[in-house]
């Protein structure tokens, strides 16, 4: 190693470049260029480096360090393993594409604000790595909250504007009732032994109902910040209101985090290599993800707010990744680590690749609003005229994320059916016949999901703009800046190298594997066929090459290309469409969002709770309206607010506001305390 | 497996397969019209169609983007593809492995998204119409496919399809009722990945019912040949997928050329049959309408669930 840093030493250096980025925006305060063109591009640079540190750490035995920092007796305790070395390499990469893009995005942006969005975005870097490197509850919580309230103050960034002040009122609502959950569950590991860093928190023998309860704390804690349902309502709202630098960060990087503290309280802290994880758990894993996946597609497919679409689409990928994990779980918690460890194998690979492919496609999205001002799919129509490029890459993103093969999608998908086809090796006939159902709801989302984004890519970008040129900024969009194709670039490499190239990724998460549950699959069957080929199991059993199958899509579709040249004469005429020869026909009797989503609130009614207004046979100027909103807020999140609203009202009945009274209250106290406490 | 006659096999197939699907679209429209009573046009019929399509000059909308030019081809990549994977000959081609069953529906769902953005590109109304329907009708079948796909997987123990093949193949002959219920599923799901009645119909272009012709309403000449040609293709693929699964008695292992006649024999056999039976499904049912397919797909899904449910209860 020699001239390069320990990843341990390196990661925090990162860390620490990242908050004097930051410091250091704020310096020249008069000067947003300097944000523009060297905090952001800096801020890529140590995201890169991280990826390289994070790479390294995974083959490497785990490392601790205890920081001169924290308070007097506890200091911060930090160490890396395979886990957080790839998350960190999950952070860095994808932040480096994020951050080059958001070089350019911000290109417009006043320099007061610029420098304080620069601010908060490379503290959010800084302490998410640092959530990732702690190695004790103390500064795990004060990384958590840290990051927490500046990605709080990146989605307030139009605080103007009072739907977004609402919005970002609802996440840090529902990320510190995450937070309480997390906090209590830390304390419920401790025991009361007073020593809070994660080696002690390992060793605590815990008896299996507060196991239990320490699980479903984790799971729900983590679950908040992931955005699994029931408490996945800030993330539609939130993701929309950020700038979309911001959106993608959080939608690709921070949710994962929740991920990563899952796995690490879960598989870690209380399962270890004791083997403490129950199946039971791993059910309860199943049926939340399968409905968080089923959820989040289906309400995806009726928005028309393309950032709101993504944000659901975020939903449904936590759902995927936790079908991954639950898998897992009910594996371990019969026997079967190597089967588990594939499922925990296709969770994490899962996690990577949404946050490729989704940070590429809020970057997309960040593009059009940029170029056009809209969000509103129902407006947009033939963008891939004025904006080829960006075009080109978020259809990268989308063949992604419906899991169409060669890309990255399919490969971890299909990582989770192999763990789901598994399930014949399980004495339990009721979860193996359960099993392969949850598979066939990962089918369903897959599918639905490539028809979302027909949708989205068909409406926005294909066809054509639905006012006239004079009315619309549409025909006049112009491409995303070179920053911004950079940022978008650079991901979708990622979605081709993650598709491409799976095994030396799933060998490095073997690794995690191994390092977490002591078991992991046999390298000799990864390896055994070459790196062309991923063989998770055994060859004859399963298979996929995509390098190969990539080369021969390519080949075949330009083999029909030559030979269909070598033989046509080639002569081609250019006409209007003919749409089955239908006169006045015009561009806005094109699908709308809303109307491509009408086949799925007919098939899947009841789980929508749709406002719909149509137009009378005497109205002049007719309107049609459409409203999809989320059950949840009225069977779970207005109750509750309305119970905390009469519980909160009953206690403000303390509150008089004379003094005889509040002296009174402290009478009646001293009283009751001489009585009681003697 | 990767010798030379093993890739002179898959070589072999892959140019079969092209050159041989459009005669059994014609073979299947021969027989529909004998049911019909209608005299028959020629088994050839498609092949001239081809011919004709190819010499014609092509139209373009004003509007039509690179996607809308380039998807005739990756159709035909993909299904051409498609019939690399699938043994329609032999099993243990050296391609096979390069993709199992999950890829084989992945390059089927590719394919599709393809051409549902194709029919949205020129912005008329049919093709957003047809690219709705396409996509309602492939996400309620692609589950459905796939879990017919894992009963026949959890039998042979692999999502290799010649692995599966080889499996069910050479075992003696017994009666699995898990596989019963999953060949029903499955010709529900042909049917509706073909654009077939009874969920859509391919000899019309009746506006308000269409699906398949509305997504390929804006293309001519060169390009419409090659989709129909594709179309034709994944016909083909469908059946000896069927074939393969619960017909796959009689198919050759690669580089077995003395079984190569026989099971070029067997496979034109089974072919004529699976066509003709398909003629017969579609002159005695009526198209259902549009959403009335979610029932039937949801009944194909159903039964491909309880023929999975079957093989964990009886072990077979």
């Amino acid at each position: 190693m020699g001239v390069l840093p320990s990843p341990l030493a390196g990661s925090l250096l990162v860390g620490a470049a990242w908050l004097l980025v930051a410091v250091a925006g704020l310096i020249p305060a008069a000067n947003a260029a300097f944000a523009r063109r060297f905090a952001f591009p800096l801020g890529a640079a140590a995201g890169v480096a991280l990826a390289a540190l994070g790479l390294q750490a995974v083959w490497l035995p785990p490392q601790t360090l205890t920081l001169p920092l924290g308070l007097p007796d506890l200091p911060f305790h930090i160490r890396i393993d395979p886990l957080a070395g790839f998350f960190l390499m999950l952070l860095g990469s994808v932040s480096a594409g994020i951050s080059v893009y958001a070089a350019g995005y911000f290109r417009e942006e006043p320099s007061g604000r610029l420098t304080l969005v620069c601010l908060q975005y490379h503290v959010f870097l800084a302490s998410m790595a640092f959530v990732l490197l702690a190695d004790d509850a103390y500064l795990f919580m004060v990384a958590w909250e840290t990051m927490a309230l500046s990605s709080y103050f990146l989605v307030i960034t139009d605080h103007q504007v009072p739907a977004i002040r609402r919005a970002g009122f609802l996440y840090l609502l529902i990320a510190h009732l995450g937070a309480i959950a997390i906090l209590l569950c830390f304390g419920v590991l401790h025991g009361g032994r007073g020593d809070y860093t994660f080696d002690a928190l390992r060793a605590a023998q815990l008896q299996p109902a507060w196991a239990s309860v320490a699980f479903l704390l984790a799971f729900f804690g983590f679950g908040a910040k992931a955005g699994m349902i029931p408490l996945h309502a800030w993330l539609p709202e939130a993701h929309p209101a950020a700038p979309s630098p911001v959106s993608a960060l959080m939608s690709g990087i921070m949710i994962k985090t929740a991920i990563y503290g899952m796995v690490r309280v879960i598989f870690d802290l209380i399962g270890g290599a004791s083997g403490n994880v129950r199946w039971e758990w791993g059910m309860v894993v199943l049926v939340v993800g399968a409905g968080t996946t089923l959820f989040g597609v289906l309400y995806a497919l009726v928005q028309h707010d393309l950032k709101r679409l993504l944000a659901y689409h975020s939903v449904e990928n936590i759902g995927i990744i936790l079908l991954g994990l639950g898998m897992a779980m009910v594996f371990i918690g019969f026997g079967h680590p190597a089967a588990g460890v594939l499922g925990l194998i296709a969770a994490l690979y899962h996690t990577l690749n949404h946050a490729v492919f989704k940070g590429l496609l809020f970057l997309g999205a960040g593009s059009i609003l940029h170029s056009t001002g809209m969000r509103n799919l129902n407006d947009m129509g033939g963008l891939i005229r004025g904006m080829p490029k960006t075009a080109f890459y978020f259809l990268i993103g989308a063949l992604a994320i419906s899991a169409l093969p060669p890309l990255n999608g399919f490969v971890s998908e299909w990582l989770t059916f192999q763990t789901a086809l598994q399930a014949t090796i399980l004495q339990h006939g009721v979860v193996r016949s359960l099993l392969p159902l949850f598979a066939a709801t990962l089918a369903l989302a897959g599918a639905l999901t490539a028809m979302c984004f027909v949708k989205v890519y068909g409406i926005a970008f294909l066809g054509r703009p639905r006012e006239p040129a004079h009315l619309s900024p549409l025909p006049h969009a112009g491409d995303a800046g070179p920053m911004e194709r950079y940022g978008m670039a650079w991901l979708a490499a990622g979605c081709f190298v993650l598709g491409l190239f799976p095994t030396s990724f799933l060998l490095m998460l073997n690794r995690v594997g191994v390092s977490l549950t002591g078991h992991g699959l046999s390298e000799d069957a990864l390896l055994g066929s070459g790196w062309l080929w991923l063989v998770p199991t055994a060859t004859g059993q399963a298979s996929y090459s995509p390098v190969i199958f990539f080369v021969v899509i390519v080949a075949v579709t330009l083999l029909a290309f030559l030979l269909v040249r070598r033989f046509y004469h080639g002569r081609v005429r250019f006409s209007d469409p003919w749409d089955c020869g239908y006169p006045e026909q015009t561009p806005r009797m094109q699908d709308t969002a809303d109307a491509f989503g009408q086949p799925i609130r007919h098939v899947f009614g009841p789980i929508y709770r749709a406002d719909r207004r149509l137009p009378g046979p005497e109205d002049t100027e007719p309107r049609y309206s459409l409203k999809v909103e989320d059950r949840h807020w009225y069977w779970l999140y207005l109750p509750v607010a309305r119970a905390a609203e009469f519980v909160s009202s009953k206690i403000a009945l303390l509150q008089q506001g004379r003094i005889s009274i509040y002296l009174l209250y402290s009478f009646i106290t001293l009283l009751a305390l001489l009585v009681f406490v003697r | 497996m990767n010798s030379a006659p093993g890739i002179a096999f898959q070589i072999l197939q892959s140019v079969f397969v092209v050159l041989a699907a459009p005669l059994l679209v014609g073979w299947v429209n021969q027989c529909r019209a004998w049911l019909q009573n209608r005299s028959a046009p020629s088994i050839l019929l498609p092949y001239f169609t081809l011919a004709k399509l190819f010499h014609k000059d092509a139209v373009f909308a004003h509007d039509a983007s690179p996607i809308f030019r380039w998807t005739p081809y990756i159709l035909f990549g993909c299904m051409w593809l498609a019939a690399g994977i699938v043994p329609v000959l032999a099993t243990g081609l050296p391609f096979a492995p390069a993709a199992d069953i999950i890829a084989l529906v992945g390059v089927f769902a590719l394919a599709r998204m393809f051409s549902a953005l194709a029919a949205m590109d020129i912005g008329t109304a049919f093709g957003g119409l047809g690219a709705r329907r396409e996509m309602l009708i492939g996400f309620l079948a692609e589950p459905a496919m796939l879990m017919t796909l894992f009963t026949a997987a959890f039998i042979s123990g692999s999502t290799q399809l010649t692995t599966i093949v080889d499996s069910l193949a050479h075992r003696e002959f017994a009666l699995y009722p898990s596989l019963a219920f999953a060949a029903v599923a499955f010709l529900m799901v042909l049917l509706a990945e073909n654009a077939r009645i009874p969920i859509d119909n391919p000899a019309t272009h009746l506006e308000l019912t269409m699906v398949h012709e509305a997504l390929i309403l804006e293309y001519s000449a060169r390009h419409l040949a090659l989709i129909e040609w594709a179309v034709a293709i994944k016909l083909f693929a469908y059946m000896t997928i069927g074939i393969a699964l619960f017909a796959p008695w009689g198919i050759a292992a690669a580089g077995d050329w003395s079984a190569l006649p026989y099971a070029f024999a067997a496979l034109a056999g089974k072919l004529a049959l699976a066509g003709a039976g398909l003629a017969l499904i579609e002159t005695v049912l009526a198209k259902l309408r549009l959403f009335l397919a979610p029932e039937f797909l949801s009944t194909a899904f159903l039964l491909a669930v309880l023929g999975m449910l079957t093989h964990f209860l009886v072990k077979g």
